[in-house]
């Protein structure tokens, strides 16, 4: 949190959700929703891990007019975020796409579930320990007894 | 001649850190308790120089001495007191010498409260706690000492980033330390317990007060940035998924986990592995936290320490320090006791799902961070991991969490009965079905996941309620035998109860908040107006007013509903003259949970009169997002007084190595 406030501060200015600016908005209300929408999940690519929903910059402003222009000339999400992804690069978009390189991304997670209940499998199916104390845990015992005592 | 006084006694420090390893390691082989007392002895010496040095550091701050490099850079003699005091950690030395001050703090306490400890465990625990000091002061002493006088001092100071000074973040960073630092001491019984070849139900005892003393600081210190961010930065958000708030976020769901699992393991003897892993987890988090934040790896463009070699010696301590603590773990574990056995459907089984699905979520946070990173270096490709990425994965491990929270406390040790406990919570699952319902029913526009997400955290409060009365088995028996076993009820089950129940008011919270918050923004003249929600807000008038280390012009902003006045704000915008930075300070109108939340922008001139760009948000129940928080970190208090965790309290007689 500190560090977007030292950025925020950097850029001089109080970061605001820019995008709602009276002066930049489409006539039409679906689609400047539409294009609000898209603003979400653009990077700014100057600013620190912020959309251009939020930024202030110009270089956001530049992209905002970009978005609002295409969705006005009735262009979909998929091809809006395709055409900024292949000027800018995957870098452009806040979602990391579903691809190979991603693979570890989005996959690490679900392992550590599986993996989690794998190991949970294997330890309900476990035999059961003898019922019988061996020498070890007799003296474990023992101690444990002698450090509540004590 | 203090500021000497304090760099000295920071050295000192350093050295009795040292000194309090060597006496703790020779106090357990020679089994000597004159020893190991004077080692404890050492810890206790250690925090009191570090105290001085800490002390010394913010004298220097409160009266602007700028012959010491930091002030100047930092601090500002028009800057009110309360950030005075405050930019004493507000710089990346600064930091690290509160850092240094909460480790060994917490290190002198546990010499201090330790006394209930077999000695060899308590020898090992002060070490290790030595250790972890040593090598941080030996950091800050060597390569980020905030003490450093300038040869030519300045006569102004630089000053501290305005949006730092404030009420919120001045105390942030102390709760935030204190809960990262707290994890060092769970880390060192951790280590001592590899080390002495014990772990079972005693340990695990001692291991939870720290845990949860560590983890109700972190809860406050995490709520307070979050809530810093929501009425500082003026953008009505309270959470970004930002590398930085992850970092927090990281050690806190581990310690989650840690709660969790240190229970299965001192009522059951079982996961007591996994159980020290985590022990030693969540203070490798807190570390790679301090690493992420303070190394700048994360950032290109950020003007903390920017200094690589400091973010590659935080980054060799992290990797030492955590590097040997799993050595021993992976060297050690496999002779730790197995425990008692359970069913798939019982109290262990949901404790053991909630520690995967805390795990999952962690590793989300943790990939989401560092992927980037990582791609970067391995393939030269960069990518972005913004909130959307959180949205879909974070967010489903923690829903399906969530649903499974209040049959956990219900289902019995060993062997559960799915049954009963279907039987016992039909009243909460009505409940929940209700909340949901009524969220469709009123709230327009009409969104089905909002209300099931309502819905869920209605299911978590109503299931933390139905846990105490199932407990004192309140509307089946006569008041006064349900009085009788309220009152009897141990304060761990109420801190359990009252983190639940919290859990579920910030869900609430978080939930409706954001699937329901309306903005709007318009450019307003004196006297124009816009609509947000039901209200409406009337710009009066904006007027310069001057602050104390700032020029600000202020707005009054009226808002009705229809035609009545509800009430009236003054936001503002700032400008601090020292660093020629603006902020703004947003005008919040509170009603009941709800915020209206007005934001003055900038200026617009031209056109036929001056306008001003005016922001508004309807935050609904925004309250709840941080009400909860508090009233989980309130449980993790009442639990930390629970009698039982303070076994042996009075029985102090030495105890046989």
């Amino acid at each position: 949190m500190r560090l977007r406030a030292l950025l925020a501060a950097l850029a001089g200015v109080a970061c605001l959700a820019a995008a709602s600016d009276p002066a930049e908005r489409l006539p039409d209300p679906a689609q400047e929703a539409q294009a609000r929408e898209i603003f979400r999940d653009v990077r700014c690519l100057v600013c620190q891990n912020e959309s251009i929903d939020d930024s202030e910059a110009d270089l956001a402003h530049d992209l905002r007019q970009i978005v609002r222009e295409q969705v006005k000339a009735g262009r979909s999400e998929a091809q809006i975020k395709a055409f900024l992804t292949e000027r800018y690069g995957e870098f452009v978009l806040l979602t990391p796409g579903f691809n190979l390189g991603n693979l570890a991304l989005w996959g690490g997670p679900f392992v550590v579930v599986l993996a989690g209940l794998m190991l949970l499998t294997i330890r309900l199916r476990k035999p059961g320990p003898e019922a019988e104390l061996d020498p070890a845990e007799a003296a474990r015992v023992q101690r444990l007894i002698e450090d509540e005592t004590a | 001649m203090i500021v000497e006084a304090g760099a000295f006694a920071l050295i000192l420090a350093l050295g009795l850190s040292i000194v309090q390893v060597a006496l703790s390691v020779a106090g357990r082989l020679r089994r000597s308790a004159a020893l190991a007392g004077a080692g404890e002895g050492a810890a206790l010496a250690a925090f009191i120089a570090v105290a001085t040095a800490f002390a010394a550091l913010m004298h220097a701050f409160v009266v602007s001495d700028f012959s010491v490099a930091n002030v100047a850079a930092n601090s500002h003699t028009e800057k009110p007191l309360l950030y005075r005091v405050a930019g004493t950690w507000g710089s990346h030395e600064g930091s690290m010498l509160l850092w240094c001050l909460a480790l060994t703090g917490f290190g002198a306490a546990a010499a201090g409260l330790g006394r209930t400890l077999p000695r060899g465990i308590r020898s090992m625990t002060v070490a290790t706690q030595g250790v972890l000091g040593s090598v941080f002061l030996a950091y800050t002493v060597f390569a980020s000492n905030p003490l450093l006088r300038v040869i030519a001092p300045p006569v102004e100071g630089r000053s501290l980033n305005p949006l730092l000074q404030d009420p919120a973040l001045a105390v942030h960073p102390p709760f935030l330390y204190a809960g990262y630092v707290g994890m060092s001491v769970v880390f060192s019984l951790a280590v001592a317990a590899l080390i002495e070849g014990r772990i079972d139900a005693a340990w695990s005892r001692w291991v939870r007060p720290w845990a949860l003393a560590a983890w109700s600081l972190l809860t406050v210190g995490i709520t307070l940035g979050a809530f810093w961010a929501y009425y500082e930065l003026g953008w009505g958000g309270w959470w970004f998924w930002d590398p930085v708030e992850n970092a927090s976020f990281m050690p806190w769901l581990i310690a989650t986990a840690l709660l969790h699992s240190a229970v299965v393991t001192e009522k059951r003897g079982a996961l007591a592995g996994w159980t020290v892993f985590l022990a030693l987890a969540a203070f490798t988090f807190s570390m790679l936290g301090a690493f992420l934040v303070r190394s700048g790896v994360l950032t290109s463009v950020h003007a903390f320490a920017v200094d690589p070699t400091r973010g590659v010696l935080l980054l060799i301590i992290l990797g030492v320090t955590s590097g040997l603590a799993f050595t021993l773990f992976a060297w050690r574990a496999p002779s730790l006791a197995q425990g008692g056995l359970f069913a798939p459907i019982s109290r262990e089984s949901a404790l053991v799902l909630n520690n995967i699905l805390l795990a999952a979520a962690t590793m989300t946070v943790l990939l989401g961070t560092l992927y980037p990173l990582i791609r970067e270096a391995m393939t030269g490709e960069s990518i972005s991991v913004g909130p959307p990425f959180f949205s879909l994965t974070f967010v489903p491990f923690m829903a399906a969490l969530l649903v499974l929270v209040p049959a956990g406390p219900l289902l019995a040790w060993k062997r559960g009965d799915a049954r009963g406990v279907v039987q016992r919570l039909w009243v909460a699952v009505l409940i929940a079905a209700g909340v949901a319902l009524l969220t469709v029913a009123l709230v327009s526009p009409r969104k089905a996941l909002g209300a099931v997400g309502v819905g869920l955290g209605g299911w978590l409060v109503a299931g933390a309620v139905t846990e105490i009365v199932e407990r004192t088995r309140a509307f089946r028996v006569p008041a006064a035998e349900t009085w009788r076993r309220m009152t009897g009820l141990p304060r761990g089950a109420w801190g359990m109860t009252l983190a639940h129940l919290g859990l579920g008011v910030f869900v609430m919270g978080a939930v409706f908040e954001t699937a329901w918050k309306v903005e709007a923004a318009e450019a307003l003249q004196q006297g124009g107006a816009l609509n947000i929600g039901a209200y409406h807000v009337t710009l009066d008038g904006v007027r310069p007013v001057a602050g104390p280390n700032y020029d600000a012009d202020q707005a009054t902003m009226t808002v009705t509903r229809d035609g009545r006045p509800i009430c009236q704000v003054k936001p503002e915008r700032r400008l601090y003259t020292a660093g020629g930075q603006t902020t703004s300070e947003v005008g919040i109108c509170y009603r009941g949970a709800s915020h209206i939340y007005l934001v003055l922008g900038e200026r617009r001139d031209g056109g036929a009169a001056t306008a001003w760009l005016v922001r508004a948000y309807w935050n609904p129940w925004a309250s709840l997002i941080f009400l909860g928080p508090v009233i989980m970190a309130l449980g993790g208090l009442v639990s930390l007084s629970d009698r039982r965790l303070r076994m042996g309290v009075g029985r102090r007689r030495e105890q046989p190595a």
